[in-house]
């Protein structure tokens, strides 16, 4: 069955006229509707009574656009999300602006716009203001998604990595790994099967659970690219400390160790889309590790690590012989096109 | 390029099948071995099954770490 | 993960580190490991950090990519460079610096090169492109010679005329041999897993009886590696050095006899160049006449150019065992696996590669 002019996007949807203004009436405001996006300004206006907000980016460019366990909706409203949250920020609003390549399906596109609804949902995140453009065939690969974020700090955690203290436990809320390689092995080209589904979830609520336990959590990051192996250096770095993982309390589904021992990657460095790490005072971690695992997002936490201050900088991982090996930042190709 | 995943063999058909570990799947060639069957553990190297991994062996091997631990 | 996890197990490790560090003694052990996969697997446990001072692990020339002279790189440059031509390789040899450029260049600049994970996908890239030539780049031990020479068998059968290989392959006795001879003197060799489950181990003995070097047929996890050092270090000791086979589970004595039939029903015994080694007697693999529509070397012609060997490298030594990765000036500075000079630090079962990423000191 042939696919008519009205199944695909055109080049005049994103021209601004009367087709872009159907394009937003049927899709956009179906599916976010809410008082901001209906007005249709140029501008959403927000009010608030805090006085400290967090305020992020975040571009996605995802190759498939659908993977198993979620999608570059998902993808888009979770990465902010989760960026927002780690600083201690209650996610309020956010934009999506979408660049869609010309001969798009419109009932693709429908699929994402849900996805990214029930995932605000679930966040309890608004999505108030938007735009889309369209690029000529062959110039986009599919849908590009920028979004931005608010969130109103009510009990800050700075948003650097700079304060880890000597003696801090470090804690891992998830089997890691997951999302880079969901989005890798469900390339076409790719040859194997799995049964990995990427961990992509917002993490705001779970963030919440933890203030709520202890105000000594010292520094929260999520995992994203380059995996919790990337995020400890930063950390390790920034606060000058040093870091030390345990091998056998660092939380892997066994389905990302098969693919890892096949595909010859470490799951240590790859991309992770649900999970955080956290450094906190070592007297607070047992009862913050029996929150989070209360939590449908922070059933698999482990205190994977601990900080000190005998080699600033490092990151080092103690294996399961007892032996210590030095975990780098990473150099070569990462994974490309997984966010 | 040695790298070589153990992996249990979930299908066979002529010279060629499908294993598996931990969730994943692959197609293989069964060409450099003869009498394997489905639920057999073989050696994977290159798209091809190379060895069939012998499970009496490897509980003896397993055996004999144990055994050792009765000295130290 | 079956096969896997069993042999990874922490309370089993502790027995055996014990256990070499009471067997060990004071003269010093050197055990030689010719695998790029035990080169990794020892650097990624951090095996060296475990052992009593006395005994010293050294890579030998265990990574195929490695050991494979520029020229051979070159050649598969110039092959890149017809139009009529599909170069498809193993990923590992994208990166390897040649006299002038390397696979992963020109395939940047537009040269049709595509990397695949088994000769199988060689072939299918061969079906579906009449009109090209496709190479295959065979490069590997005898773990993947059986795989390349059943890739030849079944184009012959198939009548795939536009399919064929550019051998570089190598065996390791004659290597093991070379090295027994040489400067470096090795108490145990720590055998190649799964070299052996092809081979057997039948050829060990003769390393036992001429050289008095002890062998010991490893498997890859951290209790098969650590068990194998226990039983070298007991050879030592004792002073009967012997073939014994610790990778039971995977390595009979007479190896896989239909891997090894496939080999030599296609390829025959050649001399071979090694880097570091020089030239080895019967330690390459060439194709057989009756095979030769489907050897590259035979039906394609390629100007290569001159060979020019990297400034400063000094992987020769590296694989030999004569110096390790920390001592060349060029490691982790000038040669890192984003920007390489030798061919050891972009394998990935290299010596330099296994050191920096470990960060082996």
């Amino acid at each position: 069955m042939a696919v008519s002019d009205k199944d695909i996007i055109r080049l005049a949807h994103g021209g601004g006229g009367s087709l872009t203004n159907q394009l937003i009436k049927d899709l956009f405001l179906r599916y976010f509707d809410n008082e901001y996006l209906k007005k249709l300004n140029d501008s959403a206006i927000l009010q608030s009574s805090f006085s400290q907000f967090a305020f992020t980016t975040d571009s996605f460019v995802v190759s498939p656009l659908f993977f198993p366990g979620g999608d570059i909706g998902k993808l888009a409203v979770c990465g902010t999300v989760n960026d927002l949250c780690v600083a201690g920020a209650r996610p309020r609003y956010l934009s999506i602006g979408v660049i869609i390549e010309e001969g798009f399906s419109i009932k693709e596109l429908e699929r994402i716009v849900k996805s990214i609804k029930n995932t605000a949902q679930e966040a309890g995140v608004m999505v108030v203001t938007g735009d889309t453009k369209v690029v000529e065939y062959g110039k986009a690969d599919g849908v590009f998604i920028n979004t931005t974020g608010v969130g109103e700090i009510e009990k800050p955690i700075p948003a650097t990595r700079s304060r880890a203290k000597s003696g801090d436990k470090v804690i891992i809320s998830g089997p890691i790994g997951s999302h880079g390689l969901s989005v890798i092995t469900s390339r076409e080209n790719f040859g194997f099967s799995t049964t990995i589904k990427s961990d992509v979830a917002p993490l705001n609520d779970l963030v919440e659970t933890m203030l709520d336990v202890t105000d000594e959590i010292h520094v929260m990051r999520d995992a994203t690219r380059g995996g919790i192996a990337t995020v400890l250096n930063e950390i390790a770095d920034q606060s000058e400390v040093s870091i030390v993982l345990e091998e056998e309390k660092i939380p892997v589904n066994e389905d990302v160790r098969g693919a890892c021992e096949i595909l010859g990657f470490d799951p240590l460095y790859i991309a992770n889309e649900g999970v955080l790490v956290a450094c906190v005072k070592s007297e607070d971690a047992e009862k913050l590790l029996k929150a989070m695992k209360k939590h449908r997002y922070g059933k698999k936490s482990s205190i994977a690590g601990s900080v000190g201050d005998d080699s600033p900088g490092r990151l080092s991982l103690k294996t399961i012989i007892g032996s210590h090996r030095v975990l780098d930042m990473q150099t070569g190709e990462q994974l490309p096109r997984i966010c | 390029m040695c790298v070589a995943v153990p992996m249990k063999i979930k299908k066979i058909k002529d010279d060629k099948g499908v294993v598996g570990i931990g969730g994943t799947e692959r197609e293989v060639s069964f060409k450099l071995l003869n009498d394997i069957q489905v639920g057999d553990y073989v050696i994977v190297h290159a798209g091809f099954a190379i060895q069939k991994l012998d499970e009496k062996e490897a509980l003896e091997t397993l055996k004999l770490f144990k055994e050792m631990e009765q000295y130290t | 993960m079956k096969y896997i996890d069993e042999f990874r197990n922490k309370e089993a490790a502790r027995t055996l580190i014990n256990s070499i560090h009471k067997e060990a003694g004071e003269e010093q052990i050197t055990f030689m490991e010719v695998c790029g996969t035990h080169t990794m697997s020892i650097a990624r446990f951090g095996i060296q950090e475990v052992l009593p001072e006395n005994i010293r692990l050294i890579s030998g020339p265990g990574c195929p990519v490695c050991v494979t002279p520029n020229h051979y790189i070159d050649h598969a440059v110039a092959l890149s460079r017809r139009d009529d031509v599909i170069v498809t390789t193993f990923g590992d040899m994208m990166k390897v610096p040649g006299s002038s450029s390397s696979l992963e260049r020109e395939h940047i600049r537009g040269n049709d090169i595509r990397v695949v994970g088994s000769t199988l996908e060689a072939l299918q890239i061969a079906e579906k492109n009449p009109e090209k030539n496709v190479v295959f780049l065979g490069v590997g031990f005898e773990t993947t010679v059986p795989t390349v020479a059943a890739s030849l068998i079944q184009a012959q059968s198939e009548n795939l005329n536009n399919y064929s290989v550019l051998s570089a392959h190598k065996t390791m006795p004659e290597a093991m041999k070379a090295l027994s001879k040489g400067d470096v003197s090795i108490d145990i060799f720590i055998c190649p897993g799964h070299v052996s489950t092809i081979i057997g181990t039948k050829f060990y003995y003769s390393l036992v009886e001429d050289y008095g070097i002890g062998c010991v047929v490893s498997g890859f996890e951290s209790l098969d590696i650590l068990q194998s050092i226990l039983m070298g270090v007991k050879q030592v000791v004792t002073n009967d050095q012997k073939v014994e086979n610790q990778y039971t589970r995977a390595v009979k004595p007479e190896g896989n006899p239909k891997a090894l039939e496939t080999i030599y029903a296609v390829m025959e015994p050649s001399d071979a160049e090694w880097r570091g080694l020089g030239v080895i007697p019967d330690s390459g693999l060439a194709i057989k006449d009756e095979y030769s529509s489907w050897n590259t070397a035979k039906q394609i012609k390629v100007d290569i150019e001159d060979t020019i060997e990297p400034k400063g490298c000094i992987c020769g030594q590296i694989l030999q065992g004569k110096k390790t990765p920390p001592q060349c000036k060029h490691f982790g500075t000038d040669c890192v696996p984003d920007n390489p000079i030798g061919a050891c630090m972009v394998s990935s079962e290299g010596a330099c590669a296994a050191y920096f990423k470990y960060k082996v000191q």
